[in-house]
């Protein structure tokens, strides 16, 4: 047997999937349309998520990260390396970790990629199933974000681009400003339905709306294997 | 609530982000089964808990996961530096806080 | 009831809006722009409440926060009860509905003044204490009476309806208080566009200004306020928050701001479109700068019945008049040691009612107020003091005298002066509460006979609360201080230019405290010092001679400055009579000081939206929707929720899990494991790491196999335990306990960063990323091999404590063959996003072989009954692995002195009269003894007695046919076969026989099958 363990995780056939939200019932009232909320949130199921742990003053490692992901490691906390057309996210979380998001079943490919590029001391962790993805929009997600994490989500010290890890509610989330005005948190799936209602909870006095989320789907390993091509 | 500047993330963050995990530079014998028992009992139980100056090791629990060292006033609350593990305090109670 | 005392014209009252309100069932009418205070005012009410101890009437005093005595209950609805409100700084509203806290069975009529009236010398301080505290057993009826004289407001029976909240703000410069040092400062560091926040406690913003007699650039002061307000609102940095009270300042300049968003508009927060408004908001404040400007608070003169209805501090006079245009009297005398407070006399004649004289403690005054109210022909009486007022329910007369006030004493004879109403002023109290909260201890100003706030790291006093309440003194240092913040938190900017405003001059105030009257305090009547908590000169007099020297002591003897009041009117007064009695100085006698908060507020606000289903969050597995379709009774194990039992029909919990416990033992059972802690390890020097992190050895775990450990702290005592299996060479999937993973992952960390990062290793929570279902029983193979084809699960190619890895139900799987329950089992672990699909299909395959859900409470039976323990149950923290009878796995001959090694050699651990686990079989094998139940060795109960030990998991177990239990028990391992005794609370003593801890398959012949 080998040193690491790799396995695929997802299914070869057709099974019916289920992201962490699915159990998860709306108790606010809702606004009528996207168009009348200050805030939309939409869920993006399925992503696969790696962690990535190394040494990044080697540079051997960076550069292999590099060549595998074709973003260049963060070296502190600050911007999200990203790429939006492939969806591929590359986000330091620590000296030594950083989050990887890539589009959902690709996440046995990536490490495997990365197994192979990379060498000395370093881990790749699958947490695909573990985690998932909450994208927040509108005028007011800041005001909602205040009242969801000490962070300090203002322009100056929470820049478009820019990532970090902090309390949420009485959990704690990743959270990512994507652009002015969209931002994504990352979350832990035990905690995804406390998290989610937390939010639109917090979000009603402002007009909240949910984009239609995908939260359960078939994952077939054929559907898989399309995406993969389309990414390379 | 204390503000703290994470060494690792370079930041200051709200308290709530962080865990307090007691005295720093607690080192544990290198050769344990060598230390007599006396000195293992001081190693696990025996704390300083100074009035003033004092070398805490803090859990950046929230953010980057790591420990680090914070030399804090236990009577102002005060946070005179903080540092990483590995590293020597470069405000003492002996060198006196610089003010 | 008419507005008796309304003025026809001025005030910022909206004569446009007449509100209507309820005042102890009375129906009442003010305008839109009052504080319920002024439109009682308005209205001639005199007695608002009864006083706390002798339950004398008391009246309207000051006009802002520092109003002891018009503490109301508010609330139209039972839902809407709202006690300890501050009429001064309630607005009115349509509809309000306020009564007295205090009084029973009413103000006017109260059953305790009788009482109170001749329990003036039954009352002393320390009388509480004194009188009701023996015997211990009569406290609760004591208690019981006392609050109901005392009345201190209630709690609303029903739930509330409003939804309150927390915002976490972030700022460069946060500005408390916006008079006119406050918004000065404001303007300022606004302009810089530094991120600013400037908060007041009132509805409308300006403090002083709102009613300040001087013009401000040839206009009225507040028609500066709305520029400068304006001026703010353009501002996109710049955050206004009125109604907000900063009610705690805490380390490293974080300040709670309580803001009430609603309770000026109704009983309880209206809806806006639908949506529900939030009623009270608490914003967590992180400021690089705080500039305070707080201002002050006038200080009451303390003479005798200084408490009788009509009797004010001298600028709540001026607010009514020209903030309200209310007047509250006919006839004013003001008795004052400062210029300051001639406003109030100039006010009333301005308002054209009669001044009968001012009162002025000094013998020459003179100063630009002075000469104005000498113009105005009012009688001023120089060198004096009232030293008493006349009246019960309101003022009828000043009693006014000479006096000597170094000598304190009366100097001359008495003349009583007609009069409704009493002002008095001994000078103006900075607010320092805030800089307080710090820590900071408040400095003594000579200058300004009066505390100033301590020095805190980033925060400037100014204004009023830094001793310069002259509003162009107070202008110019909030600007000042506002530019200054700015630049230290990184923006420039030009100091506003400030408007004009003349110059008032004043001549020196004289240090009057206490009125000294022609009896010594202990025999003249009540000198009221703190009338919220019925503190009298007398009574400070009396601690000082009982021995009290520290005014800590003094302040909790007496009760001065207790509970909502905390010492904003009274404080400096009782500290300055502590002095005189002690014969030292008010810095020698120093203050006391604050703490949060400076004004009540909600528990709502506390809780924000941290209630109700949000509360703790509640962690949920991926098949917690299957568990709840299926009737599963729930049991919170940390924040998750495991299904506990899942009853059938009409079955009790008792009966849910007899029939679980047999299907696991006789068909096949499944439970969902996935909230057990699980961390994934990567590196070459993993094995190394377990080595030192577990107590049994891992250097020869071969890939494909699992291993249960023991995790130990370095005192040697049990933390955590759990199956690791080996996946890869330098891959190990740790599983921990469901309460533990957290602090497990952190303990590891721990001791890779601080003491052994040379070790090349990672881990990583995937508690989340991984479902666990265990399926246990004698046809879990059976099941099993129905959803698998590329798992071998011949019994000799997977064995027991091994691991595979296959597809269960077109699920990639890993599959590790490893018990809690003693029976052949496995548990399937796949990728949680997937889960909900395997236990399905494994349901539509076990129908046949009867396959049950089983909840914590079997799986905690079918453990129990093999012995094994669970960490927190068995353990407590100082249980060793020895204890446990669990040497099998301490690896003491591994090379490194792993975690919690070198203490099991300590003599402590070593003890063999130690608590040891052992098994309890009771003599009557239908009782199901209690657990935490104290065991002894003796049937004949005497107290004391040794107790030797305690249940710890206690059970019936089908299986076995009697009920049984583990303990831990002193030097048990060499009692068994001992019978032991537990003596209940009832006095029924319970006996049982210790046995081994394992009661069923002692040579695990089950689970190998
Ligand atoms: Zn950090």
């Amino acid at each position: 047997m080998s040193e690491i363990a790799q396995m695929d995780l997802n299914p070869r056939g057709a099974v019916k999937s289920e992201s962490p939200l699915a159990m998860t019932r709306v108790n606010v009232v809702l606004a009528a349309s996207a168009r009348d909320a200050g805030v939309v949130v939409r869920e993006k199921p399925f992503l696969g998520h790696l962690v990535l742990r190394g040494r990044a003053e080697d540079e051997a490692f960076r550069a292999g990260v590099e060549r595998v992901l074709g973003l260049a490691l963060p070296l502190a906390l600050g911007p999200v390396a990203r790429d939006e057309a492939r969806g591929v996210s590359l986000q330091w979380m620590s000296p030594d970790e950083w989050l990887i998001v890539v589009p959902a079943g690709l996440e046995f490919d990536a490490e495997a990629a990365l197994r192979r590029e990379l060498t000395g001391h370093y881990a790749v962790m699958n947490t695909s199933g573990g985690q998932t993805v909450l994208e927040l929009t509108g005028p007011k997600v800041r005001e909602l974000l205040m009242k969801c994490t000490p962070y300090d989500v203002h322009p100056r010290a929470f820049p478009v681009g820019k990532g970090v890890s902090s309390v949420f509610a009485k959990s704690s989330a990743v959270i990512r400003r994507v652009d002015e005005e969209r931002w994504e948190l990352v979350i832990r799936r035990s905690f995804a339905d406390y998290l989610y209602r937390w939010i639109l909870d917090a979000a009603e006095e402002f007009g909240v709306f949910v984009a239609a989320g995908d939260a359960s789907h078939s994952t077939s390993r054929a559907a898989v294997r399309e995406l993969a091509a389309e990414a390379r | 609530m204390l503000h703290i500047y994470c060494p690792h993330c370079a930041e200051t963050r709200e308290e709530e982000e962080f865990r307090p995990k007691g005295e720093a530079h607690i080192a544990r014998p290198v050769e344990p089964e060598a230390t007599s028992d006396e000195d293992w009992g001081n190693y696990l139980f025996f704390r300083k808990n100074p009035r003033g100056l004092h070398h805490e090791l803090w859990y950046h629990a929230a953010g980057c996961r790591k420990f680090f060292n914070v030399t804090r006033d236990t009577v102002s609350y005060q946070i005179h530096e903080t540092y990483k593990v590995g590293q020597k305090p470069s405000v003492t109670a002996d060198k006196g806080a610089a003010k | 009831m008419s507005q008796q005392n309304r003025l026809g014209t001025g005030g910022r009252i909206d004569r446009s809006r007449p509100l209507r309100f309820s005042f102890n069932g009375q129906t009442l009418e003010g305008f839109a722009g009052d504080t319920l205070a002024s439109a009682l005012l308005a209205n001639g009410v005199d007695v608002v409440g009864r006083s706390f101890k002798y339950s004398r009437p008391r009246g309207i005093v000051a006009a802002g926060a520092e109003e002891p005595n018009a503490i109301v209950q508010l609330g139209a609805t039972e839902a809407g009860q709202v006690p300890n409100v501050r009429a001064t700084q309630q607005a009115l509203y349509g509809g309000l509905v306020a009564a007295s806290t205090n009084g029973w069975p009413n103000v006017d009529r109260d059953l305790l003044g009788v009482i109170g009236s001749v329990g003036g010398r039954m009352m002393p301080p320390g009388f509480y204490y004194k009188t009701f505290m023996a015997p211990a057993s009569l406290w609760p009826k004591y208690e019981k009476y006392i609050r109901k004289a005392a009345g201190l407001g209630r709690t609303p029976k029903e739930k509330d309806p409003d939804i309150y909240d927390h915002i976490n703000r972030h700022c460069d410069v946060l500005v408390i208080g916006a008079g006119p040092a406050g918004l000065a400062a404001a303007l300022a560091a606004g302009r810089s566009g530094a991120r600013v926040i400037v908060c007041d406690e009132q509805d409308e913003m300006g403090g002083s200004l709102l009613d300040a007699r001087e013009l401000v650039d040839g206009r009225p002061a507040s028609a500066w306020v709305a520029s400068v307000l304006a001026e703010l609102a353009t501002l996109p940095e710049v955050l206004v928050l009125p109604r907000t009270t900063a009610n705690g300042y805490h380390d490293h300049n974080f300040v709670t701001l309580h803001e009430r968003r609603t309770e000026h508009l109704a009983d309880l927060a209206p809806s806006i479109n639908g949506r529900r408004q939030v009623r009270a908001r608490m914003h967590r404040v992180r400021a690089g700068e705080v500039i305070l400007a707080t201002g002050t608070h006038e200080r009451p003169l303390v003479f005798a019945n200084n408490d009788v209805p009509g009797s004010m501090v001298a600028g709540a006079v001026s607010t009514y008049i020209r903030r309200y245009a209310v007047v509250p009297g006919r006839r004013l005398v003001l008795s004052t040691a400062n210029d300051h407070a001639y406003r109030a006399a100039l006010d009333w004649a301005d308002a054209g009612r009669e001044v009968v004289a001012i009162v002025d403690a000094r013998e020459h005054p003179e100063g630009d107020l002075v000469n104005e109210a000498r113009a105005r022909n009012i009688r001023i009486i120089p060198g004096s003091a009232v030293i008493e007022a006349n009246g019960k329910k309101r003022v009828t007369g000043a009693q006014v005298a000479r006096i000597d006030i170094g000598g304190f004493k009366v100097a001359g004879r008495v003349e009583t002066l007609s009069c409704d109403t009493i002002a008095s002023s001994g000078g103006y109290s900075p607010v320092v509460h805030l800089a307080a909260h710090t820590g900071a201890r408040p400095e003594w100003r000579d200058d300004i006979l009066g505390f100033v706030p301590g020095k805190v790291p980033g925060m400037t006093p100014v204004g009023g609360v830094h001793g310069k309440s002259a509003i162009a003194e107070a202008l110019a240092d909030g600007a000042a201080a506002g530019v200054a913040a700015a630049q230290r938190t990184g923006f420039k900017v030009e100091a506003p230019a400030l408007p004009k405003v003349a110059k008032v001059r004043e001549g020196k105030a004289a240090a009057l405290y206490q009125v000294p009257h022609v009896k010594p305090a202990m025999r003249a009547p009540k000198q009221f010092v703190d009338p919220q908590n019925d503190v009298t000169a007398a009574g400070i007099e009396l601690a000082t001679r009982e021995g009290f020297e520290s005014i800590e002591h003094v302040k909790r003897y007496t009760g001065m400055g207790f509970g909502t009041d905390q010492g904003k009117l009274g404080n400096i007064n009782g500290m300055a009579i502590a002095a005189r009695c002690l014969k030292q100085t008010i810095p020698q006698t120093g203050t006391t000081v604050f703490r949060p908060n400076y004004t009540p507020i909600t528990f709502g606000a506390i809780a924000g939206r941290h209630c109700r289903e949000f509360f703790d969050p509640r962690r949920f597995t991926a098949l917690h929707a299957w568990h709840v379709e299926h009737g599963a009774k729930f049991e919170e194990v940390g924040q998750w929720m495991r299904p506990w039992y899942f009853p059938r029909g009409n079955e009790t919990m008792h009966e849910a899990v007899q029939r679980e416990c047999r299907a696991v033992r006789e068909g096949v059972g499944i439970l969902d494991a996935s909230t057990l802690g699980k961390i994934e390890i990567q590196g070459k020097d993993a094995r190394e790491f377990l080595n030192r992190i577990y107590t049994n050895a891992w250097t020869k775990l071969d890939v494909g196999k699992c291993r249960y450990g023991l995790m130990c702290k370095d005192d040697g005592m049990v933390m955590d335990d759990g199956v690791t299996a080996c996946i890869g060479d330098n891959h190990f999937h740790m599983t921990t306990t469901t309460g533990g993973a957290a602090a497990v992952l952190d303990w590891m960390e721990l001791w890779h960063q601080t003491e052994w990062p040379e070790l090349e290793v990672y881990f990583n929570s995937v508690t989340d990323h991984w479902a666990a279902m265990a399926i246990n029983g004698p046809n879990a193979r059976k099941l099993l091999a129905e959803l698998t084809d590329d798992i071998d699960l011949a019994r000799d190619n997977f064995k027991f404590m091994d691991m595979r890895e296959g597809t269960v139900a077109g699920v990639p799987a890993r599959v590790y063959r490893i018990s809690f329950t003693g029976e052949l089992s496995y548990e399937i672990n796949v990728q949680a996003n997937h889960a909900l699909h395997v236990w399905k299909a494994l349901f539509e395959k076990g129908e046949k072989y009867g396959l049950t859900p089983y909840g914590t409470e079997t799986m905690h039976v079918l453990r129990a009954e093999k012995g094994f323990i669970i960490v927190g149950q068995e353990t407590d923290g100082s249980m060793t692995p020895e204890d446990l009878g669990m040497q099998w796995c301490v690896g003491y001959k591994k090379p490194f002195s792993w975690i919690g090694r070198r203490a099991l050699t300590r003599p402590d651990t070593k003890r063999e009269d130690r608590k040891q686990l052992v098994g309890l079989k009771p003599l009557d094998p239908q009782l199901v003894l209690d657990e935490g139940a104290q065991i002894v060795l003796e049937k004949e109960i005497r107290i004391p007695m040794p107790m030797v030990g305690h249940v710890t998991s206690s059970y019936y177990s089908p299986n076995l046919g009697h009920s049984f239990a583990l303990a831990v028990v002193k030097g048990g391992s060499q009692r068994i076969g001992q019978t032991v005794y537990l003596p209940m609370a009832d006095g029924r003593v319970h006996a049982a026989e210790v046995v081994s801890p394992v009661f069923l398959d002692a040579e695990g012949a089950r689970q190998n099958v």
